[in-house]
C-alpha cells in the first residue's frame, strides 16, 4: 500500500501528538480516503495494522462518520446542504436542480465518474445560504444559475 | 472566503482582527498578539482562573457554563497528564462563527488554549476542527507551525521555563462529536459516543486525564480578558453574562451575516436593525434564537435580551448564537420535519429514547406533512418528544425534543391544517406566489 510522501510525513507527525496510536485514526482515514478515493479493503487493512487495531475495529469507526466511505464517489462530490438556514434560502431547489442536471439522486454518481451528489447536513455556512461544498471547496449564496456555472467550472477542470 | 459584514452597534472583541490578515503570525503580533499569554505566564494559575471567572465569560458552544468555574474543577494534583481540548466541531444548524475565527484569527485560539493550560496546569492542548473545514484545518496547521518556530509553543515557551504543546486534530463528519464526551472519544480514535458522567471530563477526560473542553469562541475570548481585564469584559454584557457574542444571522433576513454584538442585545433589534428585517415584504413568523436545538420563539416573543439568563426566562436558550429568522410563507410542520430529520441522522444510536424517538418522530412528521396525518398524531409528536427529554446520556435527545415541542405548542393550527389528507397549505401558497412573481 503506497501513500504519498506528504501523507507519510503527516502520519509520522500525528503519531507524536497522542499517547495512543489509534488517536490518529479519524483524521488519517480521511486523508487516506482523499488520496485513494475511498476506504478500500486494502486501505483498511493497512491502517488497522499501523494503529494496532483489527480491521473490524477500523470499520466500526468508519461507519460512524458521514464523510468516510468505503464506496467510490465521483471525482467531484457535490454536497448540498438542506438544513434549516439553507432550506429557507432555496437549498432544496438547488438539490432538485442538481439532481436534474446530473441525472443522479442522493449518493448517486454520474456514469463517467465525474460527479457524485449528496444531500448533507449543516456545513457551517448558514449566513451565506444556500451553500454547497464540492469536495472541500465552499460555494455560497447560490442560485440555480450560479450552481450551473460552478458545475461547468468543475466539468472544465475535469476535462482539461 | 465567507463575506464579512458590519453594523454600527457591533462591539468588536473576538472579531477585532477579522479581515486584518492576522492568520499571519507577524501581523498577529502587530495586533497585540501573544501579549496575553506572556501576561498569563507571569501570573499564578489561580489568579488566571479567578480573572476568567470574574469576567463572566460563559461557554460559547451553547451550554453557557461559567468558563473560569469550569477550569476551577480541574484537580491541582493529578497522576495523569491534564489536557485542554478546543471544540471546533461547529455543526449546530444555524451556526457559522467558529469558522470565521479559525479563518481570520487562528492564533487567538492557540493563545487562549495556552492560557487555559497555564490556568489548570496542563502541558498540552488539542484543537479539534470538523472534517468539512479542511481549509481551516490547513490554516490552523500553519498557525501552529509558525508559533512553534517562534518559540511560543513547545519547550520553554517565551523563555519562561514552562512547556506547552498544541496539536491540531481533524474530524470526519459527525454532529454528535460536538458534545464534549463524544469529542474526546473521537479524538481517541473511536466512534463519537457519549460517556456517562460523572466522572466529569475535568476529573477524568482524554486518556483518563483531567480535561478542560472549551468552544473555540470561548478560548478566543480569553486573551482579550487577560489584556482588557475582567471588569471591562464583564461590563460589556448584563450581570453574569460577560462580553460579546458572535451572532450568526441567517434565514429570511435582508442582511444575514456574522455580527459581534454585546451580550444582552435585544433580539427584535437584532432581526430588524442589524439583520435588516424580513425581505420581499413578508412578515416574521418565528425565530430560532441560538441554533436548531433551541425552543423556537414566535414573532410575538422576540422583545427579549439575548443573554443566557434572559433567554432561559423567555423559555428558550441563547445556545450557540445561530439565529435563524423564519417568514410567514414557511410551513412549520415542514420546518419541524427538517429539524427532526437532522437529529435522526445525527443520533449516534447509543441511547434508546433518542435513537428510537428521533426515528419515530421523523417518520410521523414525514407522513403528517405529506397529508397522511391523523389528529392523534399531533399529541403523539408531543408525547414522543417529551419522553426523550432528560432520558439520554448526552443532550442530543433534548436538542431534538425541545424545538419540536415548541413548534407543536406554538403552531398547532398549522398541524391541524394538514389533517384529513389536505396538501400542505404552504406549498400551494408558495407555488402561487412564485407563479405571480413570474
Amino acid at each position: 500500500m503506497k501513500f504519498s510522501e506528504q501523507f507519510e510525513a503527516r502520519f509520522v507527525e500525528m503519531l507524536t501528538h497522542y499517547p495512543t496510536k489509534r488517536s490518529a485514526l479519524v483524521p488519517t482515514l480521511l486523508y487516506a480516503q482523499d488520496e485513494v478515493g475511498c476506504l478500500t479493503d486494502e486501505v483498511i487493512a493497512e491502517l488497522a495494522s499501523r494503529v494496532d487495531l483489527t480491521e473490524l475495529e477500523v470499520r466500526n469507526v468508519i461507519s460512524y462518520y458521514s464523510m468516510l466511505t468505503t464506496k467510490p464517489r465521483g471525482q467531484y462530490n457535490v454536497q448540498i446542504c438542506t438544513n434549516i438556514a439553507c432550506l429557507l434560502c432555496g437549498g432544496e431547489e438547488l438539490l432538485d436542480h442538481c439532481k436534474g442536471r446530473l441525472g443522479i439522486g442522493h449518493k448517486g454518481t454520474t456514469s463517467d465518474g465525474m460527479f457524485s451528489l449528496e444531500e448533507v447536513e449543516c456545513i457551517g455556512a448558514c449566513s451565506w445560504a444556500p451553500a454547497v461544498q464540492v469536495n472541500y471547496a465552499f460555494h455560497e449564496n447560490l442560485t440555480t444559475e450560479k450552481m450551473d456555472r460552478v458545475l461547468d467550472e468543475y466539468k472544465k477542470k475535469a476535462t482539461q | 472566503m465567507a463575506d464579512l459584514v458590519s453594523h454600527p452597534d457591533e462591539v468588536k472583541v473576538v472579531s477585532q482582527r477579522f479581515g486584518q490578515g492576522a492568520a499571519d503570525i507577524d501581523r498577529y503580533l502587530q495586533l497585540d498578539g501573544y501579549k496575553a499569554v506572556q501576561k498569563a505566564l507571569a501570573m499564578q494559575p489561580d489568579a488566571i482562573v479567578n480573572l476568567v471567572k470574574d469576567s463572566g465569560l460563559r461557554g460559547r458552544g451553547g451550554a453557557g457554563f461559567n468558563t473560569g468555574l469550569k477550569w476551577s474543577f480541574v484537580p491541582k494534583q493529578s497522576a495523569k497528564p491534564k489536557y485542554i481540548l478546543c471544540n471546533g466541531d461547529e455543526s449546530e444548524p444555524g451556526t457559522c462563527k467558529d469558522r470565521l475565527i479559525f479563518e481570520h484569527d487562528p492564533h487567538s485560539v492557540i493563545e487562549g488554549t495556552v492560557i487555559a493550560g497555564l490556568a489548570v496546569g496542563a502541558r498540552a492542548g488539542y484543537i479539534y476542527i470538523r472534517g468539512e473545514y479542511r481549509y481551516l484545518l490547513e490554516i490552523m496547521q500553519k498557525a501552529i507551525r509558525d508559533a512553534y518556530a517562534k518559540g511560543f509553543l513547545g519547550k520553554n515557551i517565551f523563555g519562561s521555563g514552562q512547556d506547552f504543546e498544541v496539536y491540531w486534530h481533524g474530524g470526519a463528519g459527525a454532529y454528535e462529536v460536538g458534545e464534549e464526551s463524544a469529542l474526546m472519544e473521537s479524538l481517541e480514535g473511536k466512534r463519537g459516543i457519549p460517556r456517562i458522567r460523572p466522572p466529569f471530563p475535568a476529573v477524568v477526560g482524554l486518556w483518563g486525564g483531567p480535561t478542560v473542553i472549551n468552544n473555540a469562541e470561548t478560548l478566543a475570548s480569553v486573551p482579550h480578558i487577560l489584556l482588557g481585564g475582567a471588569e471591562w469584559f464583564a461590563k460589556l454584557g448584563p450581570p453574569k453574562n460577560g462580553g460579546t457574542r458572535l451572532f450568526c444571522l441567517s434565514g429570511h433576513l435582508n442582511r444575514p451575516g456574522v455580527y459581534e454584538l454585546p451580550m444582552g442585545y435585544n433580539l427584535k433589534k437584532m432581526i430588524y436593525e442589524v439583520g435588516g428585517g424580513i425581505p420581499n415584504g413578508r412578515t416574521l413568523k418565528a425565530v430560532v434564537p441560538g441554533g436548531s436545538s433551541c425552543p423556537i420563539l414566535a414573532s410575538g416573543e422576540i422583545d427579549v435580551s439575548m443573554d443566557f439568563d434572559s433567554m432561559m426566562k423567555a423559555g428558550s436558550m441563547l445556545g450557540s448564537g445561530g439565529l435563524v429568522a423564519v417568514d410567514d410563507t414557511t410551513c412549520m410542520v415542514k420546518f419541524a420535519l427538517r429539524i427532526m430529520k437532522f437529529y435522526q441522522h445525527e443520533s449516534c444510536g447509543w441511547c434508546i429514547p433518542c435513537r428510537e424517538g428521533t426515528d419515530w418522530l421523523k417518520k410521523t412528521l414525514t407522513r403528517f406533512h405529506s397529508g397522511g396525518g391523523v389528529k392523534k398524531d399531533i399529541d403523539n409528536i408531543q408525547y414522543l418528544s417529551e419522553n426523550m427529554l432528560g432520558r439520554t446520556f448526552c443532550p442530543l435527545g433534548d436538542a431534538a425534543a425541545m424545538p419540536t415541542i415548541s413548534i407543536v405548542k406554538k403552531f398547532r393550527k398549522e398541524f391541524e391544517d394538514h389533517l384529513d389528507g389536505k396538501p400542505c397549505p404552504f406549498e400551494r401558497a408558495g407555488a402561487e406566489q412564485f407563479a405571480m412573481a413570474d
